[in-house]
């Protein structure tokens, strides 16, 4: 994990004349006064570094609000702020990153403090049954309280004008999808504008994470985003590790890859074929759900689970493979990865996808880059953004992937850069298990200190997962952050929706494929 | 003429009937039989998400794959509650899905068959019962049949469908 971007930040902000203090221990970490938390985001804007996460926590004498940065070239940074216990607010930041907007409406529901001059405070997680004072997040705030039911509406942007009407979609869509509410405001067949609301699947797993040991903290993790469920775990044991201080062995490090990259197949092959059916081309759907079903049972049979689940764990990983499962996996993966490149080929010359694909739902390079777009999102709008190389986390230190990345934004755009992002999939995995050294694949789990960190970034299918957490006593998680790419690509695809009409919103929709479960958490 | 192409050379590989694996063949026959008997061969299964990891809904998709192909039998996916038999519903509640499940189970014609799919539908699961969850569907609507597993397989998630399919009396 590369922590550059630390140094040349503080370096940044002392110079602009900023009190900066490098906080001990691991990870590092700068802590600025409250009064400079504007200046310091705008300092950080203006030297081109991207917002990765903002988030709260409850201290013993007060809040502190921290934020994470990144930068291509130097790694990833974290800066904090420290609000004492009679604060009411904190300034907001979505003046210099739109990104924030949502994340501080978050801390707003769940921690009671106002981020002040933000523009649109309308409750986001907290829908509007719940008593106004509940602050979840809060420690006095116990878990299993049961909340009662008060009556309330969400005011939703609102349009005039000849002709403009509203189609309201969800909480429970047509397919057999996660939940979430669509505003659309339309004339005729365009859309004037997308409002999501999401929060609908927020089945409180932060605070369920409170509390809990580290292995049943793995198992939680796991199941933030099911599709993935590799990546969350990784995640999640990454910044334990980080906080325990622990090596974690080689071979283990590379499985979590091998498994990592096995998942990326299974979610681009699959969601290559939904995408498809919303074109209703059903043939490239059924080739790759078969496809798809192949990898499943390949990972049942070698780990005993079809979707990962619960494979990585503290300290390494729960099932070895041995050489007989290596040589199956290889040539699994080559046979699945060249028989796409064949349905590439199919896909590219079928003119009546390539029409609804093409200059459909538009992402502006300057707009990926400014909202910090993750994984296909940005890659396919020319923004440059891969945890595995900015972070340079093992064992893609070793074994650095080659990063795709093209021009168009549009949905064929996310569609070629998965198409690619298979056969590089495909490379890392065969390489990895070329490499696979001997060894043990866990290591001794010992408790970390109290108040110790961990921060880790993870480059899941959908893009870098960011997670944060600090320990008390006992081995029991005090706090646990998670930020899903999805809480930073539901905003790139209110963007995209912007340039399509109706009929084509799901096409869009499916070409982001953001997750609900790991935006409501 | 590439897709043909491709077509003719994957073959179909449909686990039929009477070989591959033992348990779709079972499941299968016994499952078009009930639907048969007792829906005059459709059966129409609404999907509800009460608040899952999405773990499940990737199953019930993998239902549709040409392995299982669960629209042999039968059974079908429709786009609204109205049109359904039968309710496959994932997730442990959550708060905030809570009036959407109850909607959408009032909207649902008789015999409104409940299918409670995976651990978390069945008992909360690793979410279990919290200021924002509500834990097993059970507490919310009535449930006809639980699935077990985290996620169910595709196989165990058609069995369940016979179970309440077997069980309907209507």
């Amino acid at each position: 994990m590369r922590y550059a971007l630390s140094e040349h930040l503080a370096v940044l902000l002392t110079e602009a004349g900023i009190l900066c203090k490098q906080l001990s221990g691991h990870p590092p970490a700068l802590h600025i006064p409250i009064e400079q938390w504007i200046t310091m985001a705008k300092l950080a804007k203006e030297a081109q570094l991207r917002l990765v996460a903002l988030w709260a926590t409850q201290d013993n004498d007060g809040f502190s609000v921290h934020a994470a940065f990144a930068r291509q070239d130097h790694g990833y940074a974290l800066v904090q702020t420290s609000l004492d216990a009679n604060a009411t607010g904190f300034p907001s930041l979505t003046s210099h990153y739109v990104a924030t907007a949502r994340m501080e409406r978050i801390i707003h529901d769940m921690f009671g403090l106002v981020p002040t001059d933000h523009p649109d405070l309308r409750p986001w997680l907290k829908h509007e049954h719940w008593p106004q004072t509940t602050f979840a997040l809060r420690k006095e705030f116990s878990a299993v309280t049961e909340l009662a039911r008060t009556e309330g509406r969400y005011p939703f942007i609102e349009a005039e004008g000849d002709g403009v009407y509203e189609i309201p979609v969800g909480p429970v869509h047509a397919g057999i999808i996660e939940p979430g509410h669509f505003r659309f405001l339309a004339v005729g067949e365009q859309i004037l504008n997308l409002e999501e609301r999401l929060g609908y699947v927020h089945k409180g797993i932060e605070k369920g994470m409170e509390g809990r040991d580290v292995f049943s903290g793995a198992r939680l993790a796991g199941r933030v985003s099911g599709d993935a469920t590799v990546a969350h775990s990784w995640a999640f044991c990454q910044a334990a590790e980080q906080a325990a201080g622990l090596e974690v062995p080689q071979r283990a490090l590379m499985i979590r890859a091998v498994l990592c990259e096995r998942e990326r197949l299974a979610n681009h092959i699959g969601d290559i074929g939904a995408i498809c059916n919303d074109a209703s081309w059903v043939f490239m759907h059924m080739q790759c759900q078969r496809l798809r079903e192949e990898l499943a049972r390949m990972h049942r049979r070698l780990f005993g689970h079809r979707l990962l689940m619960d494979c990585v764990a503290p300290g390494g990983i729960n099932n070895d493979t041995n050489i007989d499962d290596v040589q199956l996996l290889r040539i699994q993966t080559r046979a699945i990865a060249d028989e796409m490149l064949e349905l590439f080929d199919t896909y590219e010359n079928h003119t009546p996808i390539r029409e609804r694909v093409i200059d459909s739902g538009n992402i502006k390079a300057a707009d990926a880059a400014s909202l910090g777009l993750l994984g296909y999102a940005g890659r396919s709008a020319e923004h440059d953004a891969d945890a595995r190389r900015d972070a340079a986390y093992a064992p893609y230190d070793q074994y650095p992937p080659q990063i795709m990345v093209c021009r168009g934004g549009d949905v064929a755009a996310r569609l070629w850069i998965r198409f690619q992002e298979i056969q590089e999939s495909a490379r890392l995995i065969e390489t990895l298990l070329r490499n696979l050294p001997d060894g043990p694949v866990q290591t001794q789990w010992q408790t970390p200190l109290e108040t110790s960190c961990g921060f880790a970034v993870i480059e899941s299918w959908r893009g870098e997962i960011a997670l944060w957490l600090r320990f008390s006593k006992n081995n029991l998680i005090d706090r646990c952050y998670i930020r899903d790419p999805s809480m930073i690509n539901w905003l790139g695809l209110e963007l995209a929706a912007r340039e399509v009409p109706v009929p084509d919103f799901p096409l869009n929709n499916k070409s982001f494929n953001c997750s609900y479960s790991g935006h409501d958490l | 003429m590439k897709i043909f192409r491709k077509i003719i050379r994957t073959g179909l590989i449909t686990e039929p009937l009477g070989q591959a694996e033992q348990k779709i063949e079972q499941l299968g026959s016994k499952l078009s039989e009930a639907v048969r008997r007792k829906f005059r061969g459709s059966l129409a299964i609404r999907m509800v998400d009460a608040g899952s990891c999405n773990g499940c809904e990737l199953e019930i998709h993998a239902m549709n794959n040409p392995y299982y192909d669960l629209e042999r039998f039968g059974a079908h996916f429709v786009a609204s509650p109205r049109h359904a038999d039968m309710l496959l519903v994932t997730g442990p509640v959550t708060r905030n899905m809570e009036t959407a499940l109850r909607m959408t189970y009032d909207a649902t014609p008789d015999p409104k068959l409940v299918v409670a799919i995976g651990e978390c539908a069945a008992c909360g699961g690793e979410f279990g019962c919290s200021y924002a969850s509500l834990g097993a569907v059970a507490n919310v609507i009535p449930v006809n049949v639980v699935i077990h597993g985290c996620p169910p397989a595709p196989t165990d998630i058609i069995r369940g469908i016979l179970a309440a399919v077997d069980a309907n009396s209507t």
